[in-house]
């Protein structure tokens, strides 16, 4: 998933065994980069202002724009529904792009989330439902889900590559069974229904309009936030260790907490998408956080790229345009073999998704003056 | 021809091209109607065959009802509520369908209904959905179901069970919705004329091993009531076969069905006499049911041996959808209220029976009871041994009666005693 550690098996022993002038090197990096990210002023507002650039300007009016254009379906099935889906990919593109971590749970910490918020706040099931406040229900849902990324962080870091995915993907279908055969908690296979966003300043935000105005404030809040982190001393120093979790370990970084410290940020970005999820659908059921969800969260990041934040939103918008519309292109019966099909052609063609075609795209009509452009992708 | 001559000659055809198409569309005035089964997940099989009563059904009138061609528009589900809803918001909001078919499971009915609710200027129509809930208690006033639900589907069978000396009986049962319903269909005669249900074994969808459960089968217990399906139902009796049981079953819906009959093994012999029950029955000896079967048979040469349920409840719930534009001869104006009138009134007799609805607009039909019986062939399969019309959605009891008693869940109704 990133360029240089899991991308290639034989990663650790390499780099031991590189040249004492390519460590050298590669230290001073490190260092200078952590140095950098220390020294740097972050209410510097003439460097904030100053990387804004016209597309970030034209996505914006975009997004803002777009409900009062699009029909209210593209508003909320679409639109609001890629956002969601992208927020919880989010998580998975910060974790498996800045951390080198590839965890297949996220969608379960995203199913926890909604189930707390059923468990603890109001539902059709009035027995299990406890009916708490809306607020205080998010709030426990939140941190819930958080300490459940958070454990499972705890316990899959110390595994690298196809371990971690293994172990995440366990965790992952335990929670489902779970979720499906306990009745006393659960609810068992029927799960939670009539779980609504609550009535706010005369709003209901269930509406398309006020729906996607709330997931495109919570994604663009998410991307922003993944932005700066990565940026920060801590985010820097992620990088640092999945680059190399060795060198940094010796340089006195605790490589375990930082890692830990990445699930939870994560799981916080996928819990605030499970509630999104689970307002967008009204309802939480072991089918929604199965083995299919939890894989479909991983094709939306790889989809749309892993190496950039947008990625998520990316993969997520094309994800759903595919899932509703693949219908209509071929016969009734063949129409996931499209689906499939794309995202075949898009991995097959591009390793780093679709971010990685439209970078490839920049460096070919830009020709010599790429500098700029390839320097904006953390690696 | 000189150029100028030559683009008007152009310009005339196009025009009369254009004309044509102009006046072929108006004579076709197309209609299109939702259509979502589940053509992904579990129960794709299923869905495929759904699809095709449907389209027989359309097929029947020349794809043409109300004076307007009808159009199927397509969706997919893959058997979980959030993608029925997402499916059938697509085909509404986008594709702009005025009537909506579907969808197939349970769960996903209800969740359909409440989206119903949100969607007042469309009618939808149910497809094999068989969840108590998508019509009783907190209905959608424009949700039609014209087939009968799993509860509907076990009545008379525990009169039946009861008949043939089984007073006492072990229940195993899938732990969700459907089977909930089938238990409380069999047990609400059962119970009220003395039988009693020892127990209840409710397991996961899915269970793969029983043996814990044979474990626990009482001695005393005259019969088990097994209402599994699919894989679960196999299962369940090549594990019984294994350990030994010996005591006869009586079985749900879809639990003695053709792909269940036809496993391999010892205990399939003794499966002979199982009694369960149905909205329809591999067997019906009337001239309605032979040619729906005939028809199927006819069209859908990559179809099963014989249409399945899913095939049946979709034929009829379309049936009744166009015939209903027939009669208001394709005027959905005014809200469709007139559509709706005419709904509300279908009366016909279908492959299995009457087909009507009450005022809850739920189907009022017949429940099959069956027998498995053997063919000169040495194939398996259900014999009619009873019929039992006119059964309504609170199992013969006034509503506020049914209320009062509930919904199936795990614990109701109850009867060890």
């Amino acid at each position: 998933m990133n360029s240089s550690s899991s991308a290639s098996p034989a990663a650790g022993p390499r780099g031991t065994q590189a040249s004492p002038m390519a460590r050298a090197s590669a230290r001073t990096l490190t260092e200078a980069r952590i140095e950098r990210s220390r020294t740097a002023n972050p209410t510097d507002w003439r460097a904030i202002f100053g990387a804004i650039r016209l597309r970030h300007l034209l996505v914006l009016v975009f997004v803002i724009a777009y409900p009062f254009v699009a029909t209210p379906f593209f508003t909320f099935q679409i639109g609001a529904q890629s956002l969601a889906l992208g927020l919880i990919a989010l998580s998975l593109t910060f974790l498996g792009g800045y951390g080198g971590m590839v965890s297949l749970a996220q969608m379960t910490v995203a199913g926890l989330a909604a189930y707390a918020l059923a468990i603890f706040g109001s539902s059709s099931n009035l027995a299990i439902s406890l009916g708490w406040p809306w607020w205080l229900a998010l709030i426990v849902a939140l941190a819930l889900a958080t300490l459940l990324a958070a454990g499972i962080g705890w316990l899959s870091v110390r595994t690298e590559g196809i371990y971690t995915i293994m172990i995440t993907l366990a965790v992952g279908v335990a929670f489902f069974y779970l979720a499906q055969q306990n009745y006393t908690v659960f609810n068992g296979f029927q799960g939670f229904s009539k779980i609504a966003p609550p009535v706010l300043f005369g709003l209901d935000w269930h509406d398309p309009v006020p729906y996607y105005f709330l997931v495109l404030a919570c994604s663009l809040a998410g991307y922003f936030f993944v932005k700066h982190l990565v940026r920060t001393p801590f985010g820097v120093a992620l990088q640092g260790i999945r680059d190399n979790p060795r060198r940094m370990q010796a340089l006195g970084f605790d490589v375990t907490a930082h890692r830990v410290a990445a699930y939870a940020v994560a799981g916080f970005l996928a819990a605030v998408g499970g509630v999104l999820m689970v307002w967008y659908n009204g309802r939480i059921s072991p089918g929604t956080i199965g083995t299919g969800a939890m894989i479909n969260i991983l094709i939306i990041a790889v989809l749309g790229g892993m190496k950039h934040p947008i990625g998520a939103f990316v993969g997520a918008i094309v994800f759903t345009l595919l899932q509703n519309f693949a219908i209509d292109l071929v016969d009734r019966e063949r129409f996931n073999l499209v689906i499939g099909g794309v995202f075949l052609a898009i991995v097959l063609f591009s390793p780093d998704g679709l971010l990685g075609l439209w970078q490839h795209l920049r460096n070919r009509l830009a020709g010599p003056f790429t500098h700029r452009g390839s320097g904006r992708i953390h690696r | 021809m000189s150029r100028g001559k030559r683009q008007f000659v152009r310009s005339i055809v196009a025009a009369a091209a254009v004309m044509a198409v102009a006046g072929f569309a108006q004579a076709q005035e197309v209609l299109k109607i939702g259509l979502l089964a589940s053509l992904e997940g579990p129960f794709a099989a299923p869905g495929q065959d759904g699809m095709r009563g449907a389209d027989l059904a359309l097929k029947e009138k020349n794809g043409m009802a109300g004076g307007k061609k009808i159009e199927f528009v397509k969706v997919s589900s893959d058997a979980t509520p959030d993608k029925a809803v997402n499916s059938t918001r697509k085909a509404v909001e986008q594709d702009k369908v005025q009537i909506m078919i579907g969808p197939l499971s349970g769960d996903e009915g209800i969740a359909v209904k409440n989206y119903a609710k949100t969607q007042p200027g469309v009618t939808f129509v149910n497809g094999s959905s068989g969840a108590q809930g998508a019509t009783l208690g907190d209905p959608a006033p424009n949700f039609y179901r014209f087939n009968t639900e799993g509860a509907q589907w076990m009545v008379g069978l525990g009169e039946h069970a009861l008949g043939k000396g089984y007073k006492k009986v072990y229940l195993i049962a899938e732990d969700y919705g459907f089977p909930y319903s089938q238990v409380q269909g069999f047990m609400a005669s059962y119970c009220a004329k003395g039988g009693k249900v020892i127990d209840k074994a409710w397991v996961p969808l899915g269970t793969k091993d029983y043996a814990s459960v044979i474990a626990k089968v009482p001695k005393d217990a005259d019969a088990l009531l097994v209402v599994l399906g699919g894989s679960d139902a196999v299962n369940f009796l090549t594990q019984y076969e294994q350990a030994g049981g010996d005591k006869p079953m009586i079985g749900g819906s879809i639990t003695v069905d053709q792909t269940v009959l036809n496993f391999k093994g010892k205990r399939r012999e003794s499966l002979l006499g199982t009694a369960s029950a149905g909205p329809m029955a591999d067997s019906i000896d009337t001239p309605e049911w032979k040619k729906f079967v005939a028809d199927y048979k006819a069209n859908f040469k990559d179809g099963f041996p014989s249409p399945s349920l899913f095939a049946y409840l979709y034929y009829i719930n379309t049936k009744a959808t166009l015939d209903a534009l027939d009669a208001v001869k394709g005027d959905l104006s005014n809200n469709q209220k007139a559509y709706r009138e005419a709904l509300q009134k279908t009366d016909f007799k279908g492959p299995a029976g009457e087909v009507k609805i009450d005022a809850n607009r739920n189907g009022v039909g017949t429940t099959y009871i069956t027998e498995v019986a053997k063919a000169p062939d040495g194939s398996f399969y259900n014999k009619v041994v009873k019929t039992v019309p006119n059964i309504t959605q609170t199992l013969g009891l006034p509503e506020a009666d049914f209320k009062k008693m509930g919904l199936g869940t795990r614990d109701v109704p109850d009867c060890r005693t």
